[in-house]
Order: C-alpha cells, then sequence, then structure tokens
C-alpha cells in the first residue's frame, strides 16, 4: 500500500488528526475476489476511522443501511471501544469516492465481518490516543485513561481534540489488537435508539426518491409488452416534439427525459414501438417445467448410505413441496439519479445493497474507468435483497449522457413487480426413512432451482443425501432474504412434522430425539418452553406447530398458533427464539426478528407472483397481497444471548421458522397438510 | 388546462402552477419539495402518500392536486412546532417503531388523524384504521405500541 496516497487523500479531506486503517484480511475482502485495477485507492483496506483536530471521530465503511439498522451498530462498536458518547460518531456510508472498496451489503454479513473490523479500528485508535497522550505529557502510558470522550494521566486532562491538533498520523491496525469482550459491553450489547431516527420521523431523510439536482429531469423507460421482447420497429417523432423531451434508443432500450414526472409519462406514452414476443411457459407447467430442465446437482452435506439407512427403517416417506416465486416488494421503489460532469465523469444515486458492483457495471456500459465513476448511496427505504442490481442506475444514466442534464428513474410500483427480480420458486422432494422408536435412518433431499441455502440439517442422520439441482427459470431470479433457507426449512420441517405425526411422537420430541447439536437444542427448547409447548391442548379449530432450523452462523425455533375458520388459517400467537452469537443491540435484534416473522407471513400465506407466457398477471399491490396491520399476531422473541461466542447477522435467518410452524399448526387444527408456499395457492 | 395557482399547506400559502388534473402527491414533492410525503405503489393501497385535508387522511397520490385547493394540507413537515415534536413523532422514536422508515410518514399521518377522532383507540382499532399502511419491514406491533403511547400521553 503507498502510505503517502493514503496520507494526502484523507488529511486534504479531514484535515489533521490520526487515521486508522484495517488491512483487509477478513472473509469479506477474500470473497469480494477482484478489485478493480484502476481504483488509485489502496485496495487493501476494508474500512478506516478517523479521529480529527476538532474532536469529531469519522468512521466509513462500503456499507450501506437499509433498514437493518448497521449505521446504529456500527456506531455501537466504535463507541464502545472509544470510550465515546454515541452521538459523537459519524459513520461514512456507502460512497464509492469516500469508502474502502465493499462487495456487498448482503449475506447477513455485516455483523460477523464488518463490525469487528471497526471495532478493531477505533481499539487501535484509542491505543493511539494514549500513545500520543503519553509523550506529550511524558508519563507512563499504563497511567493513561480514555474515558467519557477524554484522556487523562495524573493531573493531565485533555479532549480528543486538543490531543490530535497538529498530528497526522496513519496508522494501519495491528488485527490481533485487543477488543472489550462482549462481557464488558457498556454501549454494544444495548439497546439505543436509532442514531438518526428523528430525521425519519419528521420526513428530513433524503432516500434517494427525495434527491433533486439543478436543472434534473425525469425519465421514463418503454417496457415492452412480455419479457425477452424484441423492438421490430419504433418511431419518436410526436415525442420529440414535445418541449424538453429527450429519446434514447438503443438495441431493446427506449426511453424518454422531460423536465417533470407527467411529461415524461406523456412522451413515453406518444412512442410507437412494436415488439416481437417469443411463446414462454407459464404458472400451471412451472413445477414440471424445473424438473424437466434441471442440471446435475450439487451435493451438500451428504454422507453413509441412503440404501442402508433405508433398509434399517420401519417406514418410509416421499413427499414434494413447492414454493411460489414471490416479490420483495421494498416500500422504497428502485430508484437512480444520474449526472454526467463535463469531464465526462459519472455521478449516479441510488439505493443499491452493491455500490461498488453499480460502479462496476456502470463503466463497463459506459467503456469508461471505474475511477470516474461515483455511486452514493443514501440509507435506502430497505431492499430485502432485492437491490442487488444496476439496470436503473444505467438507465438513468443513458438518460443523462442523452440529455446533457441530470436525470431521475424511479420506478413505479408496476416496473418493480415486473422488470425487477423474484425469489426463486422451487420443487422439494424429500424421501425418508424412519425407525419405530423414532430415530430417522435416512434422508433424502433435493431441491429444484429454488436454491441451496438452509438445506444443511442439524439432526444426527448419518444416512443422508443432500443436493441442490439448478435449473432453468421463467422469470428472473435473485437474491432475497433468506434466500432458499426458507424454502428448505419449510420443506424439511413440514416432512419432520409428518414423520413425527406418523409415529405418533410430540413433534418437539421427536426432534429432541434426533438432534445432538447443543445451540440447536438451546434454541429448541427456549422457544418450547416460552411458549408452553405440550403444557396444554389447542382449542377446537386451533392448532399449535412447531420447527426449527440453523442458517447464516443463526439458530432459530419457532412456534406458532394458528386458528383456521372456513379454511381460512389466521396466526394466533407466533414465539421465536433466536440466537446468534453475542447480542450488539438486543431491541433492532428483536426489531429484525418481528419484522421477519411478519415478512415471513406474506410468503406462507398468500404472497404470490402469477405469470404466463412472459407477463406478471399481477404486478400492483392490490392484487399482491402483503402483510398488513391486521395480519400480524401476538410474537414473543427469545433472545438467547451468548455472549462467549462471535456475533453472527441477524437480518435473514429468523424468516425461515414461520411457514413450516404455521403449516404444522394448520395441519393439527384441520388434519390437512400443507404442501406448498404459500399455503392459499 | 386549468391550472392551481395556491395551495395552503403546513399553513402557509403556497404559490404554485399546476395543472388540476396532477396527483398532489406529485406537487407537494417535485414542485414544492416536500419530500417527507412519499410514494409507494400509485394507487392508493399502501399509505406512504398520506397527507391531511382539513384534518381527514387523504392517499395523495390518486387525490388530484385540484381537490386539495381551498383546503388545509397537512404533510409530515408541518407536524413538528417550534422545533419540538408531535407527541406521535416522539412515540415513535421512543418506541423505535420503523426500520427503513420509508413507510414512517404516512404511518405517522394516519396515526394522527386516527387520535384526533379516537384519542384513545385500542390495539384492535389501530390496527383497523391503519390497515391501509403498508409496513414492508414489518414494524406493526411497534407502530401499535407508539400509537398507544402517544394516546396515553396526551391529556385527556
Ligand atoms: S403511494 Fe399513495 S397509497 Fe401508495
Ligand atoms: S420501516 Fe421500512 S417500510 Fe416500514
Amino acid at each position: 500500500m503507498n502510505a503517502d496516497l493514503t496520507r494526502r487523500d484523507f488529511f486534504s479531506a479531514l484535515g489533521c488528526g490520526v487515521v486508522i486503517l484495517c488491512a483487509a484480511e477478513s472473509a469479506d475482502a477474500q470473497e469480494s475476489g477482484r478489485r478493480s485495477r484502476n481504483d488509485a485507492r489502496p485496495q487493501s483496506i476494508s474500512a478506516w476511522l478517523h479521529i480529527g483536530d476538532d474532536g469529531t471521530v469519522t468512521a466509513c465503511t462500503g456499507k450501506a443501511e437499509v433498514g437493518q439498522n448497521i449505521r446504529t451498530s456500527l456506531a455501537q462498536a466504535v463507541a464502545e471501544e472509544l470510550r465515546v458518547p454515541l452521538a459523537s460518531i459519524k459513520l461514512l456510508m456507502a460512497d464509492t469516492d469516500l469508502t474502502p472498496y465493499d462487495m456487498g451489503t448482503f449475506g447477513s454479513r455485516t455483523t460477523p465481518t464488518m463490525a469487528p473490523e471497526i471495532r478493531k479500528a477505533a481499539a487501535a485508535a484509542r491505543e493511539a490516543l494514549v500513545d500520543i497522550a503519553a509523550s506529550k505529557w511524558t508519563v507512563d502510558r499504563k497511567t493513561v485513561r480514555v474515558a467519557d470522550g477524554k484522556v487523562s494521566a495524573a493531573g493531565h486532562f485533555a479532549g480528543f481534540g486538543e490531543l490530535m491538533r497538529g498530528q497526522q498520523l496513519v496508522q494501519i491496525i495491528d488485527p490481533q489488537v485487543a477488543l472489550t469482550p462482549a462481557a464488558d459491553w457498556k454501549i454494544a450489547g444495548q439497546s439505543v435508539p436509532k442514531v438518526d431516527g428523528r430525521d425519519f420521523v419528521t420526513g428530513k431523510h433524503q432516500y434517494t426518491h427525495d434527491l433533486k439536482r439543478p436543472r434534473m429531469l425525469y425519465g421514463k423507460v418503454l417496457r415492452p409488452p412480455a419479457f425477452e421482447a424484441k423492438l421490430v420497429s419504433f418511431d419518436d417523432a410526436a415525442a420529440k416534439q414535445m418541449p424538453g423531451v429527450t429519446t434514447v434508443r438503443q438495441g431493446d432500450f427506449v426511453a424518454v427525459a422531460a423536465p417533470d414526472s407527467e411529461s415524461a409519462q406523456r412522451a413515453v406514452e406518444a412512442l410507437k414501438a412494436e415488439w416481437k414476443t417469443e411463446t414462454q411457459p407459464s404458472e400451471g407447467e412451472l413445477f414440471a417445467y424445473f424438473k424437466a430442465n434441471a442440471r446435475p446437482g450439487e451435493d451438500r452435506q451428504s454422507g453413509g448410505s441412503i440404501d442402508q439407512g433405508m433398509a434399517q427403517a420401519h417406514q418410509k416417506l416421499s413427499q414434494s413441496y413447492t414454493v411460489a416465486y414471490i416479490a420483495h416488494v421494498p416500500l422504497e421503489t428502485r430508484v437512480a439519479v444520474a449526472e454526467w460532469s463535463r469531464e465526462n465523469k459519472l455521478t449516479v444515486w441510488t439505493g443499491t445493497q452493491r455500490p461498488f458492483g453499480v460502479r462496476a457495471d456502470l463503466a463497463t456500459e459506459f467503456g469508461i474507468h471505474e475511477e470516474n465513476v461515483r455511486v452514493i448511496v443514501s440509507d435506502t427505504g430497505s431492499a430485502y435483497g432485492g437491490k442487488h442490481t444496476s439496470e436503473y442506475a444505467i438507465e438513468a444514466a443513458r438518460l443523462a449522457k442523452a440529455a446533457g442534464q441530470p436525470v431521475k428513474v424511479s420506478w413505479t410500483r408496476q416496473e418493480e413487480f415486473t422488470w425487477a427480480y423474484l425469489r426463486p420458486a422451487g420443487v422439494i422432494e424429500i424421501a425418508s426413512g424412519v425407525r419405530q422408536d423414532g430415530v430417522i435412518t435416512a434422508w433424502d433431499f433435493h431441491n429444484y432451482n429454488s436454491g441451496p441455502s438452509g438445506m444443511q440439517i442439524t439432526y444426527d442422520i448419518p444416512n443422508r443425501r443432500i443436493v441442490f439441482h439448478p435449473s432453468k427459470s421463467p422469470l428472473r431470479q435473485g437474491s432475497y432474504r433468506g434466500l432458499a433457507a426458507t424454502a428448505n426449512h419449510f420443506a424439511r420441517e413440514t416432512h419432520i412434522d409428518e414423520l413425527a405425526h406418523a409415529l405418533n411422537i410430540d413433534p418437539l420430541e421427536f426432534r429432541l430425539k434426533n438432534l445432538k447439536d447443543e445451540r440447536q437444542r438451546a434454541v429448541l427448547v427456549a422457544a418450547a418452553n416460552r411458549f408452553g409447548w405440550g403444557k396444554q391442548k389447542a382449542a377446537a379449530g386451533h392448532g399449535y406447530g412447531i420447527s426449527m432450523g440453523f442458517e447464516k452462523g443463526g439458530y432459530v425455533a419457532t412456534c406458532a398458533e394458528v386458528s383456521v375458520e372456513g379454511g381460512r388459517p389466521k396466526i394466533v400467537r407466533v414465539v421465536e427464539a433466536f440466537e446468534c452469537g453475542a447480542v450488539v443491540n438486543p431491541d433492532h435484534l428483536s426489531n429484525q426478528i418481528e419484522g421477519a416473522i411478519v415478512m415471513a407471513i406474506g410468503g406462507a400465506l398468500f404472497e404470490q407472483v402469477h405469470f404466463e407466457n412472459g407477463k406478471i398477471l399481477n404486478p400492483m399491490l392490490s392484487r399482491y397481497r402483503v402483510p398488513r396491520f391486521g395480519d400480524v399476531p401476538v410474537i414473543e422473541t427469545v433472545l438467547v444471548d451468548r455472549k462467549d461466542l462471535p456475533s453472527a447477522g441477524a437480518g435473514e435467518t429468523p424468516i425461515v421458522g414461520l411457514a413450516p410452524a404455521v403449516g404444522n399448526a394448520m395441519f393439527q387444527a384441520t388434519g390437512i397438510r400443507q404442501r406448498s408456499l404459500p399455503f392459499s395457492s | 388546462m386549468p391550472s392551481i395557482t395556491e395551495l395552503d399547506v403546513n399553513g402557509i400559502t403556497q404559490r404554485v402552477n399546476a395543472s388540476s388534473e396532477r396527483s398532489l402527491l406529485s406537487v407537494l414533492r417535485d414542485d414544492l419539495d416536500l419530500t417527507g410525503t412519499k410514494y409507494g405503489c400509485g394507487e392508493g393501497q399502501c399509505g406512504a402518500c398520506t397527507v391531511l385535508l382539513d384534518g381527514e387522511p387523504v392517499r395523495s397520490c390518486i387525490t388530484p392536486v385540484s381537490k386539495a385547493a381551498g383546503k388545509r394540507i397537512t404533510t409530515i413537515e408541518g407536524l413538528e412546532q417550534e422545533g419540538s415534536l408531535d407527541p406521535l413523532q416522539e412515540a415513535f422514536l421512543e418506541v423505535g417503531a420503523f426500520q427503513c422508515g420509508y413507510c414512517t410518514p404516512g404511518m405517522i399521518m394516519s396515526g394522527t388523524s386516527l387520535l384526533r377522532r379516537n384519542p384513545k383507540p385500542t390495539a384492535a382499532e389501530i390496527a383497523h384504521a391503519m390497515q391501509g399502511n403498508i409496513c414492508r419491514c414489518g414494524t406493526y406491533p411497534r407502530i401499535v405500541a407508539a400509537v398507544r403511547m402517544a394516546a396515553q400521553r396526551r391529556p385527556s
């Protein structure tokens, strides 16, 4: 790394002070694999922290805030190590010109990888302050104390800013720097409110949707009538007549920009275009299509012999389970504002989980160096895995280039449902064998298309085959909160329930019988105890269900009570226990778990994207039902805090337990087994 | 096209020049830079765009600006009085009734109008009255708690 360059960069931007750099030794940086060649900044930095000569603490990360409250939890980590009040910390996030490279904000990686980096930087900064104070006051560094944003030693006392005056120190942290153990946390580990919460309740926070640049135009894309449609003829004469309207055609991409959104709408309606469409698979044939187009499977966690396991079984069961495509429906739709400078430098403001990925895509699209592209992400109106791709940034940038003015492209809800990507649908087939005493002897699990995450079992089954079969998807699919773990948990935990009922063993007892993993057992028992499992019989028309699982470092167990009236399920009560190591902010963790449970209700009971021959049939909220106030049960969360274990992320795994727990409860209430998500399908 | 030239927003008379069929939402956001009111669906289904017209909640995305002319329009920006938050805003902060916060302005406007009609709503009444507001982050239980907290603190 070129330390001089770094020094110049940081201090010209930030003034004097101390900068602590985190060398990217983390899994996060390794996974990213690739660094752009033409990025001037050192590539081995994952995060940095600066203390200015006015005492301001700035921590910097390429992660984006999309509602998971990492702006707060990361600030808590810094405050903890630096012994300063939370309010004195500024977090600079997700700006490709100012923050270090980051692969993206997804996969529940911020807490396990970024938080420790930032925490180390803060700890190293604290040690640097101690060194500066010790040499300035010529005292033994052991006598120097850092507390409440002040540094002191016998007879001496100074604020951070005072100590920093005239200093220009760049230091790369020693990865072995001593961290405050979780058991001693004073700020981290506490429930503190969202750091900039006031801006959200007053409407002041500026989402990308709310940005306006001088001379900004409003862009609108002409969407084809079906997926994969090809443009055969095009006439923009009428649109071009309209005042201030620019039109762009590039292959099958056609769009307009106009001085206000209504004129943009009128201009796009004035375009004449003819499209050629191809016949495409429809909903009714989907599951057969997945199986017909399956490619050779990828084995996960297989072991022993299925044949032997089946030979030992007294009972065997084969069942298949399905999940529908569902949409993310972030309340802030996809949006980007693009602006080209006279020097042909592109700046794009956009809500994305992958600012550096979007920068790379824009550079490729326009054939310019990445250093000439800046992507800035303001705290975003949620994503849930849905904001990984770059198309809306590219749309805005193409229009801005053609118009020679900044352009905003904000997708409508309908575009969002149609032109984004979906959580994969899939088919899961399970064959199992079990002994009369309740020991599972064979587990043969095959997922077609929906994905491999969360397929692994914590059950102790020696003979198992667990395979993911990729396939072709008629609809565009991609990342999603929890991704396939929801489908795989649904299938597995429903199947386990079916086995328990076949043997007439209580579903909790059946699970415990086949389970050695201590952490899994602990959350299962915690949820069951809080729920009062086995204490009483469900009322008529009501049923109880249970499920459990493990994904992305977190263990989860869920109990649900459901009532079914006239075939319609109503979730009455949900208890979910969750363990993800040491808890960083209990209140925000509960908030994430509750939110995941509520979101899971939609996928379990009614969310489903309908489609036919390359068209989405229900691309609006009036025809795609998401959970609302009236759908929400009593929710109780049990946080199993393991201060002795590193913290794992929590944005995703809590979503996986609800569907099987509810389906199993519906079976108890009605005797009808639910094997397809959503249950209304 | 007839156009609207004046709107009373948060107690201030604002000059505009908007054709009468435009949505109130786009005039507030694009012309008056009052971006606290959000677009979520444009079909009256999510409540992110909720504002009050003479105290009554409306979906500004499907309300033509002509309907708002001559009425008192209250947006999220109008709740704070001389630097102090409305009790419901305070309660949202205290309870942590949001994650991404995108639904929050609409939730607070719907909650405000509910509390004016029914100063002491039960949890069921809150859920019923706010059924038209979507929080995709799923913070509904906390929103209910925040509305109840604000109700309790109101002098009755
Ligand atoms: S934007 Fe108006 S109700 Fe959704
Ligand atoms: S807090 Fe994100 S939509 Fe409600």
